[in-house]
């Protein structure tokens, strides 16, 4: 497995609960989103079974952080092969998930 | 070895002990008491057959000593099996729910006073040793007894992990590697023989000992936790008892 | 409004657990942010789950409280590692304390995790206890089997086990998967990519015409919701009565002459025509109410 975590600037995503989304199979990715410490920054630790592809999560993670305020987020990924496609809409599931009132 | 042998050695001459093609029966005593031995033996694949021959034989001895006052006599199960019996027609009259059957029976058993035993000889695997082994209150692995799932082959083939990988990671850790004494580390099986040493009939009456003396309830996880082989089980658990 | 039919089938453990309790009721133990991985699977290089593949907590059905444990079939084949499995005989061993109305197991699984083989193992057993332990203190313990894993292994036998085993068609249940039995014993003896085979032999229906299974229900979330809530309704005991020795006897009876009725069967065909099912060819196509509607209807099930 490759590791590592990315630091993000943002602006607070008021973030309600934490949210899970996505399931750890061949090809898919789960996302983990919780209220962490700073709200100007968003963390993001990423689990990969995919070596050497860090410039594409950079990419992608940056995208999600321009897309969303996500800032005071601390997400944890654990993927197995995801593409950016499907990275970017799990990404944008828990985000929603973490901002609704509904469990 | 032969069962002659390993009978003789356990419960002394004059035993009631029988082997039937893959089942074992009969009467024996240990320490002057008597006991009821039930089991699989000769890498038996266990099938439904053999399955309910073990849960008959339960349910016998249960019946018998319900009629009789006095303490119920333990149970010692001989465990000898490389695991359930592969066959279509097994599946479709659910093997699986003959095991299930069959660990109802061992419940049954224990519920009722009977102190349970089992004694591993030769091969112990996967479903074969699910079924009714592992429910004892007390495993006691014989010298050369094997204890696994799977061989580590085969976990290759299927996992698509290399086996010169499992080979070397089976040395350092007791949690997939066939053996005995990795159960033992893990708080599956609470004694394992060496060759040799005391005389099989004092082992086991002092194993009997130990089990009436001892909780029955399933102590496993916090064993395996004692003795480093398993160390997240009992924590796991803890943590949903307090959530 | 009308609701969606979700696909139990398809859906995650999670999807399935919020489809199945009241809404808001469920609280999760152990939940993903505790990050209780698997370090055996970590040390194997494999990709790890939060969860470790299993969702376990507390819920109300119907207003009725429960504990539930839903495996995740896709993850690692709802295979049962060292955490997973203590998750669940955590579960079983509260609802010692608890004291539920019910627990409820959503088996998607494999069996044992073969990267922690011996581990798993060892949790299959203790959960075998578990679950007997649970019964014997007067709570049921319901199976709900619908995932494409289904109930295999020894999840096979823990689900052999319940008070209730709540099937759809498309679940199958048994002990040894068709591929390894094909693989050990030939394609004559299990052509395991015979799928219609496969089902005949461990799939739903063929459960519920045996009597392994309790409920058959469509692939259908609130179908399974219906039928829980329908357990809990008749008001089922636990097996206080299965502890008595004359119901094990019977139990034991039944299963042997089930061993003779069927010495010759390999496929789940002759099962249905000898229960006497007007067209066995169709019975794969029916849905659960007609399935559930001719059973009834014929004489006393094949089962023990």
């Amino acid at each position: 497995m490759e590791r590592f975590e990315i630091k993000l600037p943002a602006q607070p995503a008021g973030a309600r609960r934490t949210a899970l989304c996505g399931v750890v199979s061949s090809g898919n990715l789960e996302v983990l989103v919780e209220r962490g410490g700073d709200d100007a920054a968003c963390t993001i630790e990423v689990n990969t079974s995919a070596h050497g592809f860090r410039e594409i999560w950079e990419a992608v993670l940056a995208d999600f952080a321009k897309r969303h305020s996500a800032g005071g987020l601390r997400i944890a990924i654990n993927d197995a092969g995801a593409t950016p496609a499907v990275v970017s809409l799990r990404l944008d599931q828990a985000f929603e998930t973490c901002r609704s009132d509904n469990p | 070895m032969s069962d002659v042998i390993v009978f003789d050695r356990l419960f002394g001459a004059g035993h009631g002990v029988e082997v039937h093609g893959h089942f074992v029966r009969g009467r024996a005593e240990v320490a002057g008491r008597p006991v009821a031995v039930i089991g699989t033996w000769d890498s038996a694949a266990v099938d439904g057959d053999l399955a309910l021959a073990v849960s008959g034989a339960i349910l016998e001895v249960v019946a018998e000593d319900a009629k009789r006052t006095g303490t119920p006599r333990p149970i010692v199960f001989i465990a000898d099996t490389e695991g359930q019996e592969l066959s279509r027609r097994e599946e479709l009259l659910g093997l699986n729910g003959c095991f299930a059957h069959v660990a109802r029976c061992v419940d049954l058993a224990r519920r009722r006073g009977h102190p349970i035993l089992t004694l591993i000889h030769g091969r112990a695997v996967s479903g074969g040793f699910l079924a009714f082994g592992m429910l004892a209150d007390r495993v006691c692995a014989l010298p050369g007894a094997q204890v696994r799932v799977m061989d580590l082959r085969a976990m290759s083939r299927v996992t698509k992990i290399a086996l010169d990988r499992l080979e070397g990671l089976a040395k350092e850790s007791p949690v997939f590697a066939p053996g005995a004494d990795n159960y033992w580390r893990m708080g599956a099986v609470d004694e394992l023989w060496p060759e040799g040493g005391a005389d099989w009939d004092e082992r086991l009456a002092g194993a009997l000992d130990a089990v009436l003396s001892a909780s029955r309830t399933d102590g496993r996880a916090a064993v395996g936790a004692e003795r480093g082989g398993r160390t997240l089980a009992a924590q796991v658990a803890a943590t949903v008892l307090a959530a | 409004m009308k609701t969606k039919r979700v696909s139990y089938f398809e859906a995650s453990a999670r999807t399935r657990v919020a489809a199945l309790v009241d809404e808001a009721s469920f609280t999760e133990f152990c939940p993903p942010e505790l990050r209780l991985t698997s370090p055996h699977l970590a040390r194997l290089d494999a990709p790890v789950g939060f969860d470790d593949g299993v969702v376990v907590g507390r819920a109300t059905v119907d207003g009725r409280a429960v504990l539930l444990a839903a495996q995740e079939g896709k993850f690692n084949g709802g295979a049962v590692g060292e955490v997973h499995g203590a998750k669940i005989r955590g579960l079983l061993e509260r609802a010692l304390r608890d004291k539920p109305e019910a627990v409820l197991l959503l088996v998607d699984s494999g069996g044992v995790r073969l990267h922690e083989a011996n581990a798993g193992l060892i949790a299959i057993s203790e959960i075998m206890r578990a679950v007997l332990a649970v019964q014997a203190a007067g709570i049921p313990v319901i199976a709900l089997v619908g995932g494409s894993c289904g109930a295999f292994g020894g999840m096979g036998i823990v689900t052999r086990l319940c008070d209730e085993v709540l099937m759809s068609e498309e679940g199958r249940l048994g002990l040894s998967g068709p591929e390894v039995i094909e693989t050990v014993k030939g394609v004559g003896e299990f052509d395991s990519r015979d799928r219609s085979l496969v089902w005949r032999v461990t799939g739903g229906k063929l459960r519920r015409a045996l009597g392994e299974a309790t409920g058959l229900v469509d692939d259908d979330a609130a179908s399974f919701r219906e039928a829980v809530i329908a357990c809990l309704d008749r008001g089922i005991t636990g097996r206080d009565a299965l502890d008595d020795l004359e119901v094990l006897q019977a139990a034991q009876q039944g299963l042997q002459r089930r061993r003779e009725r069927f010495a010759e069967t390999r496929d789940g065909l002759e099962v249905w025509r000898s229960a006497g099912f007007p067209d066995p060819q169709a019975v794969p196509m029916l849905t659960a109410d007609a399935f559930n509607t001719q059973l009834a209807g014929l004489q006393a099930e094949v089962q023990s």
